[in-house]
């Protein structure tokens, strides 16, 4: 396998850092930053201390033996970032960015949020260190998600509705930017996915891996062996690239990326930006991009706000090129029934985004044998989605 | 590195002025705000200002660089679907109404790379502009757009920022048309003032080019201009002039021509009196 990304932030074609020359020092001196303190043991001394005391790694691999056999076929298991502080693995990243941020000797914080989980992650990190934090929310989202608009003021952050645009998560990600470039001086931005101009998505993916190091070491010691494929939902892809990146030299490892079909791939609302995107250049990085003929982004549709974004992350794209992972579409419709599924069999409710991956994890199983192993990164919880489930539910779009 | 030495109309026009002694005034439209007609007719409209050259900005999905006036400007241009060619196609009409002066296309790097790099530049050629300025592409990325730009003879004009430092030098020294420095940290939209290094950073800019220097962001008032004027060779102003036309909105989109004229005449006045008086 070719090291990924090279210097110049490259995965394959893909990547890059396209931002307005106001930003390029600021990226600059991250990158040097992250390049000085990833191999330092001090700074990774306490960012595994964190993870493990205040956000309660490692977290479990579990097997859901009712719902294997409810499906019938494959052994699944759970990787279980649902457990999380803060209820996702959204966590991993604010924790290894804030300690960083803090190195760097940065003394505010600005983040940009879709379903509010990285916002939430991100507030509670600077509450942790004392950092000041402004979060940007699209308006939309603010009102989907009251909720964790409510406990990101609570952990004491400043929430701030983005009116342009589609006022969601593509928006939200424009206006961090337009703040940064004009805070860049004394703020520090926690980009929440695997996206962005480089070094993020690179910086973000190693923060993440911890997810697939674990499952590693955990499905050796459970079987014996490593799993047959691996199943995550991919808006951004970060927790999608976590998991799978410690597998990606073990070509007998599926990995399978699952996107947002909303209602429907061939409908215009819909957030599979693999299966209907292009190659293009969008929030600072070349990757697949849901875009008119002209190069215009399209707004994108999911009932999950995680996974509603028109671009993902350039190493998704490069692993897609390379056909080293599959991306598979996942609707609304489909996700809310897995969602039901997993609540009855296993007494997990996972956050719409998660799923989606468990929705594909049931087609997927079926058609593995018994003593096949198919791993899905329950990448969090539901108690952010259950307000929307209840209106889907009394709108007739799910049957309890 | 290499230099850009094939005649170009925005050469000709800062010979020319730095022999008058006069500061370059670029103003910034952007295309289809309301419609493409009322695009030649504001281009022709800025001319007649008094302008030296002009930007064509290219409305798009997510400008990153821009603040709420450019922002509300694109957002009323995508509704009636403008393209990029359809913004390239202005210049062509204006110049076949009698304007002159250099054009400038402004656009984001995406819709550039999905119209195919090679028929872009082909087609700024075609409709005849001088040079074009691409926000979101920092010198790290623009190798291949550079050498079709140069092979196309038009300007790949770089920006330089506050925060650029050490790179002021690097973008200067392969700067081709003029170096676009940006007046503060922040996106464009207008401001009550600059940078506090202002000075500074345009002396380090103006010693590193060996082409003019044209300051933009935040310029909105003829006292801003003529306070940079000595400073630099060019101004440009943008949101306080697409702000302008959003307050003149109804007037532009009228059906009475004596309204419609009214309201070309208005953005005219505005743009003329953004002219420096000061020699610089």
């Amino acid at each position: 396998m070719i090291q990924v990304p090279d210097q110049h932030g490259r995965f394959g074609p893909f990547g890059g850092k396209y931002v307005p020359e106001t930003l390029m020092n600021a990226l600059i001196e991250l990158e040097d930053a992250y390049r000085h303190y990833k191999d330092d043991p001090d700074f990774l001394a306490e960012v595994r201390y964190l993870l493990k005391q205040y956000s309660g790694r490692p977290t479990p691999l579990y097997h859901a033996e009712r719902l294997s056999e409810r499906v019938g076929g494959a052994k699944i298991y759970l990787k279980r970032e649902d457990l999380n502080h803060t209820g996702a693995h959204k966590i991993n990243n604010t924790i290894g960015q804030a300690v960083l941020a803090k190195r760097m000797g940065k003394k505010k914080v600005i983040a940009e949020t879709g379903a509010g989980q990285h916002g939430v992650a991100s507030a509670t990190v600077a509450a942790l260190m004392g950092l000041e934090c402004k979060v940007f929310m699209g308006e939309e989202d603010t009102k989907r998600q009251q909720l964790n608009v409510f406990r990101m003021k609570l952990l004491g952050a400043e929430v701030i509705p983005v009116l342009s645009g589609t006022r969601t998560l593509k928006d939200a990600c424009n206006e961090t930017l337009r703040y940064w470039v004009s805070h860049v001086d004394d703020t520090y931005y926690i980009l929440g996915s695997v996206t962005g101009p480089h070094p993020y998505p690179m910086m973000v993916r190693d923060f993440q891996r911890i997810i697939g190091l674990e499952t590693r070491d955990q499905i050796l010691e459970a079987e014996g062996r490593l799993p047959d494929a691996i199943i995550a939902a991919v808006g951004g892809g970060s927790n999608a690239i976590g998991i799978f990146h410690p597998f990606v030299g073990d070509t007998n490892v599926r990995l399978i990326g699952v996107e947002a079909a909303g209602r429907g791939v061939d409908t215009e609302e819909h957030a599979a930006t693999m299966t209907k995107g292009r190659p293009g250049v969008f929030q600072g990085s070349m990757s697949y991009v849901l875009q008119d003929e002209g190069g215009q982004v399209l707004p994108a549709h999911s009932i999950s706000a995680g996974l509603d974004y028109p671009g993902i992350g350039p190493e998704h794209a490069y692993l897609k090129d390379i056909k080293r992972a599959e991306y598979v579409p996942i609707t609304d419709a489909e996700s809310l029934e897995a969602l039901v599924l997993l609540s009855r069999t296993e007494g997990i409710i996972p956050a719409l985004e998660s799923a989606h991956a468990i929705a594909q994890a049931l087609k997927t199983a079926k058609t593995m044998k018994p003593d096949e192993i198919l791993i899905v990164n329950l990448s969090g919880r539901g108690d952010k989605d259950v307000d929307s489930i209840m209106k889907y539910e009394e709108e007739g779009g799910i049957q309890l | 590195m290499s230099t850009v030495l094939t005649p170009n109309a925005i050469d000709a026009v800062f010979a020319e002025l730095k022999a008058r002694g006069e500061t370059a005034l670029i103003p910034f439209l952007t295309m289809g705000d309301p419609d493409l007609d009322t695009s030649v007719a504001l281009v022709q409209a800025a001319e007649a200002a008094g302008a030296h050259m002009i930007e064509l900005g290219v409305p798009y999905s997510d400008p990153l660089a821009d603040g709420p006036v450019i922002q509300r400007a694109s957002e009323r241009a995508l509704i009636n679907r403008i393209s990029l060619t359809d913004c390239i196609g202005v210049a062509s009409k204006a110049r076949s109404r009698g304007v002159t002066m250099p054009f400038i296309l402004f656009t984001y790097y995406n819709p550039a790379l999905q119209l195919g790099l090679e028929r872009f530049f082909g087609m700024l050629q075609e409709h005849g502009f001088s040079g074009v300025i691409i926000p979101d592409l920092p010198m790290e990325e623009d190798e291949e757009a550079r050498a079709m730009a140069e092979r196309a003879r038009i300007h790949l004009i770089p920006l330089v920022a506050p925060t650029s430092e050490a790179r002021v030098e690097r973008i200067a020294a392969r700067a081709s048309g003029f170096v676009y420095c940006v007046s503060s940290l922040g996106v464009t939209g207008v401001r009550s003032s600059f940078h506090e290094g202002i000075d500074q950073f345009l002396a380090t800019v103006r010693q590193a080019a060996h082409v003019p220097i044209c300051v933009g962001f935040g310029i909105s008032s003829r006292e801003q201009a003529e306070q940079l004027a000595g400073k630099c060779d060019g101004v440009i102003v943008g949101s306080a002039i697409v702000r302008h036309v959003e307050e003149v909105l109804p007037q532009l989109k009228s059906n009475e021509e004596s309204e419609k004229a009214r309201g070309l005449r208005s953005v005219q006045d505005f743009i003329a009196d953004l002219k420096p008086r000061r020699i610089g």
